[in-house]
């Protein structure tokens, strides 16, 4: 069941450029538990839409199967939806994409439907570079199928049972850019300063964007020995910096450094804008956010905040040069050759 | 000595090495016959492997224009070594043995019962070629100008053939033609000529054209408005999508911009492919794949999700021989059930039985109006033998005023108007229901896509009632569904009879023919060839009316007879089997012997197998 939010609003909500209220992006009230991580990010994509002034219905929330995968009923309800399969959410929204490039997709999915079951789509859709954000809610468990050790537990990580578990843990960031993703970003669902504007970043970013988000497991997940429970995750987490994302209506700006290193423009006109670096580390970098992430591993730290990012990235409709009119607008006068081509060819195969 | 003479209707057999360019060769011998006017039936008989194996590619010459196997071979023509003791054994008695006699013959392999004819291939290339590939390549086009001698072919067809084949490439036209002349005038000067067999110039062929299903599946795809292809290489269904490749970029690259209007994403396996094509029809696009029985495997989850959530999904199967990996290079039908029944929980997929390369191109191009209009998976089962190999078929036709059949797609306008929309909701009484794409309007229209259970508004629900609601409104849509897909074709016999056969696919053409030669022997057969499932009551009123019917087809386990009698309730007495699953196309001798056997026989059983695997080879 999902029940609707009601639809009293106290009338002084702001609204933004299209003249919404943050309740315009919400969806129905969430089933999750109580204190689930995922609501959080739920209410961190409301947030960040809001405030990019997105048209809702411009958006498709696609995911696979679980816990997390249920979330994109709980927000964005005017958009379209679609839970697919458990891990196979990639596929889908790339034939999405292929045939509307104007929409804006957004995958939401679990560490067990990417990490397990759908590695294989992950590895490729990151690799195709596909434009659209990748949420992850990892919480190291299985959620809906009440608390396995899913294949982002890290190794002695301890379970709700009590076994600690005896595998070294899928790291999704480093497996994305390995992958060759454009945008790898990590978060906490309880940081939503950190959350929402990396969510804005990647909505604007072309290109494969991960946000890989540590979401507690209130239930299955969230006692003492898990590395994803709250109180681990908010101890250990070392942040690259913050991120303030700037979108493109507000460019005209005087007030930043032009050709700052820390300041990024997006293919759309907006920016990123990064200060408080964490030591070493070069957003633009492939080979050194990977060190830099492995580093922080090895001292017991997550590393949090935007990992790497591809100013130049060219996504897969650059790459098949396909045309900028959506293919799905196109009907048969555009679509079919007609018969005189067919008599050539037939005149080919006497 | 008993010599096989017959004019333009023979069987020839050709036995070589894989991987040395013997298939060009031969398909220039099919295609000469077919110029001369001649109905051919060429059949390629791989083996899974690229260079080395043994390798066959068998010709049925039918002036009277049947175009399946007949079973049996006239004329074997062998340089490959490895399969020689084979090939000899195949031919019919009376028949002709063509070998590369520069070594000769092992005697052991010897008959007295088949003409013996020796052209010393090797020895010719050797003298007339230094660079060892050239002697392999042209050794093959030597024979088959040494045929055309043997045969009384009209040489002109040859050479002006190599000529069209080799357009663009001039210079390899001479050294072609050159190559033929040296077979022939070898054969002229040497044996007599011609032999029992031979062809005579004829016009049975008409505008008739050659040509694979595959390549006209993927113009289907084409004509029928696809902009999505997703696929994961298998055999035999690779150039369905190569074909749409080939094809597309010749006419849908604008020729300003260079972009395009298509999208051809290699997937990293099938769960990806049909995964992409589901996704891209969700969202308006025409879309497809195409892949063969381990492919269909992987996709049935997926195919489930499609039935449930009525998504629009073009599937093309090329079967071929199983179960597991079986003989991926050798024809059956034997995804029947798994195709029709795809995915777990009470499913039903529409299939589609084409059985020529025009009816691959048709139904290829309608199953996308299908797909949209009835919003469900289309699965378009063909195979190995129609997929791979060139068929003569009527010449493709598009009738420019036709347009595409979208569907129930409720516009922005009428969301505007404010028209109720539930996505499924039976507004019209036929169980299919309106949808939306994603992003058509800003305030109506959106719905959550599901493969879990939910009310007619899209809202997820587990209660009973609107489960119980819904499943049985998507039977109701499997009746809707029945109008619309293609009707059984029926050939009634000359003579009234209660003894009927039916078969689908690729087992029309030989089983046309079986029923030819039965009704020379007083054996008369009503025909019913089933093109789709659901199976319309046409054929539940065909097999009611006989008191026996025979299915023909080519798998172990009558796949399609579990169907009728599953769909229809039929009772096993009613429905015998016909089989042929050793991986070659079924013949017409063999099905006339089953038929017969039958017939004679008494009392069948018709789910006792053995003896009926004893016949399948003949
Ligand atoms: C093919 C298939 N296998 C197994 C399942 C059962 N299943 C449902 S959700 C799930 C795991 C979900 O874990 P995760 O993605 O981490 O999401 P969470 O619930 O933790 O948010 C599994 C195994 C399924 N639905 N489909
Ligand atoms: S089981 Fe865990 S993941 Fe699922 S809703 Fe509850 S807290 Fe969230």
């Amino acid at each position: 069941m999902s029940y609707q939010i009601p639809k009293f609003r106290h009338p002084e909500l702001p609204v933004n450029d299209l003249g919404y209220t943050k309740a315009d992006y919400e969806g129905s009230i969430s089933t999750l538990c109580a204190g689930c991580g995922h609501d959080s990010i739920s209410g961190a994509i409301v947030k960040a839409c809001h405030e990019l002034s997105i048209p809702p219905h411009m958006i498709a929330k696609m995911s696979g199967i679980g816990c997390s995968s249920k979330s994109p009923t709980y927000f964005l309800g005017k958009s379209h939806g679609f839970n697919s399969v458990h891990g196979r959410m990639p596929s889908v929204v790339t034939g999405a994409a292929m045939a509307n490039r104007d929409l804006i997709y957004l995958g939401v999915s679990g560490d067990g439907d990417t990490a397990s079951i759908g590695m294989g789509q992950f590895a490729h859709v990151a690799r195709r570079n596909l434009n659209m954000v990748y949420i992850v809610m990892n919480n190291g468990c299985y959620g809906l199928t009440k608390g396995q050790d899913s294949a982002t537990a890290d190794e002695g990580s301890v379970s709700k049972k009590g076994d600690a578990n005896v595998f070294s843990a899928i790291d999704l960031c480093s497996t994305a850019l390995q992958m060759g993703a454009t945008f790898v970003a990590r978060s906490f669902s309880g940081d939503k300063d950190q959350l929402v504007p990396l969510i804005k970043a990647a909505i604007s970013h072309r290109g494969f964007a991960l946000i890989d988000v540590v979401s507690p497991c209130v239930t299955f997940n969230n006692n003492a020995g898990s590395t994803k429970s709250y109180e681990f995750v908010r101890e250990h987490a070392e942040a690259t910096g913050t991120v303030d994302f700037v979108p493109m209506q507000k460019e005209i700006t005087t007030d930043y450094e032009p050709g700052s290193s820390h300041e990024v423009t997006l293919h759309d006109g907006s920016s990123i804008h990064l200060y408080k670096m964490s030591e070493n580390l070069d957003p633009f970098d492939r080979t050194s956010a990977l060190m830099n992430m492995e580093n922080h591993r090895t001292a017991g730290d997550i590393l949090t905040g935007l990992i790497y990012m591809d100013k130049d990235s060219r996504d897969l409709h650059d790459v098949l040069e396909t045309s900028r009119r959506p293919l799905n607008t196109l009907d048969t006068e555009d679509l079919c050759p007609g018969n005189q081509m067919l008599k050539n060819i037939n005149a080919s195969l006497r | 000595m008993k010599r096989i003479e017959s004019v333009n209707d023979f069987v020839i057999k050709f036995a070589n090495v894989n991987g040395t360019g013997s298939a060009s060769a031969n398909n220039m011998f099919a295609k000469a016959l077919f110029r001369m006017g001649l109905p051919v039936c060429p059949k390629n008989i791989f083996p899974s492997n690229i260079q080395g194996l043994p390798t066959w590619y068998e010709v049925r010459v039918s002036e009277k224009g049947y175009l399946g196997r007949r079973g049996g071979v006239d004329i074997a023509l062998s340089v490959n070594p490895q399969s020689m003791a084979q090939d000899i054994k195949e031919v019919e008695e009376g028949g002709y043995f063509i070998y590369d006699d520069t070594k000769p013959l092992d005697l052991r392999l010897m008959r007295n019962d088949v003409n013996i004819i020796g052209i010393p291939l090797t020895r010719i290339c050797n003298e007339e070629y230094t660079d060892p590939r050239q002697r392999q390549l042209f050794k093959n086009v030597i024979y088959v100008g040494a045929l055309a001698a043997l045969l009384d072919m009209d040489f002109k067809v040859l050479t002006d053939l190599v000529k069209d084949q080799f357009k663009g490439k001039e210079k390899l036209i001479l050294p072609n033609i050159h190559a033929l002349e040296l077979g022939h005038q070898y054969v002229k000067a040497n044996l007599e000529c011609p032999i029992g067999i031979r062809v005579k110039t004829s016009d049975q062929v008409g505008d008739k054209i050659l040509l694979d299903g595959n390549t006209a599946l993927g113009l289907g795809a084409i004509y029928g408005g696809a902009t999505v292809a997703a696929w994961y290489p298998i055999t035999p269904s690779t150039s369905v999508v190569d074909a749409y490749e080939k094809y597309v970029r010749r006419v849908r690259i604008d020729p300003g911009t260079g972009e395009k209007n298509y999208a051809i994403v290699q997937a990293e396996d099938e769960l990806s492919a049909i995964g992409m094509v589901i996704g891209a029809s969700w969202n308006g696009a025409r879309a497809f794949t195409a892949t063969s029985g381990p492919g269909i495997s992987l996709m049935s989850e997926f195919l489930g999700l499609a039935y449930f959530a009525e998504i629009p999904t073009v599937l093309i199967d090329v079967q071929r021989a199983g179960p597991s990996t079986g003989m991926p290079t050798r024809t059956q039908q034997s995804d029947v059930l798994s195709a029709a029944y795809a995915s777990h929980g009470d499913t039903k997929q529409v299939l589609l039985f084409p059985a020529t390369p025009k009816e691959c191109f048709d139904f290829g191009a309608m199953s996308f109006d299908l797909a949209e209009r009835l919003q469900t998976p289309i699965i378009i089962m063909t195979d190995l033998d129609l997929g791979m190999n060139d068929n003569m078929s009527e010449p493709l036709e598009w009738d420019d005023n036709r347009a595409y059949d979208r569907g129930k797609v409720m516009t922005a306008e009428q969301l505007e108007e404010g028209v109720e929309f539930g996505r499924y909701l039976d507004v019209d009484g036929d169980a299919i229901c309106y949808r939306t794409y994603p992003g058509a309007h800003p305030k109506r229209g959106a719905f959550f896509t599901r493969g879990t259970s939910r009310d007619e508004y899209a809202v997820y629900t587990e209660r009973g009632e609107e489960y119980e609601k819904n499943m049985l409104r998507l039977m109701r849509k499997w009746d809707t569904i029945k109008e619309y897909v293609p009707e059984p074709e029926v050939v009634t016999a000359a003579e009234k009879t209660d003894v009927a056969v039916l078969y689908y696919g690729t087992s029309e053409e030989s089983s046309r023919e079986s029923l030819d030669f039965l009704a020379e022997e007083g054996v008369h057969l009503d025909a019913m060839r089933v093109r789709a499932f659901p199976f319309n009551d046409d054929v539940k009123a065909f097999i009611e009316n006989h008191k026996q019917v025979f299915v023909i087809e080519q798998n172990r386990d009558a796949q399609l007879r579990t169907l009728l009698m599953a769909e229809f309730e039929f009772g096993p007495d009613k429905l015998k089997s016909v089989l042929c699953f050793d991986g070659t196309p079924i013949s017409a001798r063999n099905i006339s012997k089953q038929i017969k056997q039958h017939l004679n026989g008494g009392e069948v059983q018709p789910l006792h197998r053995t003896k009926i695997a004893g016949q399948a080879g003949e």
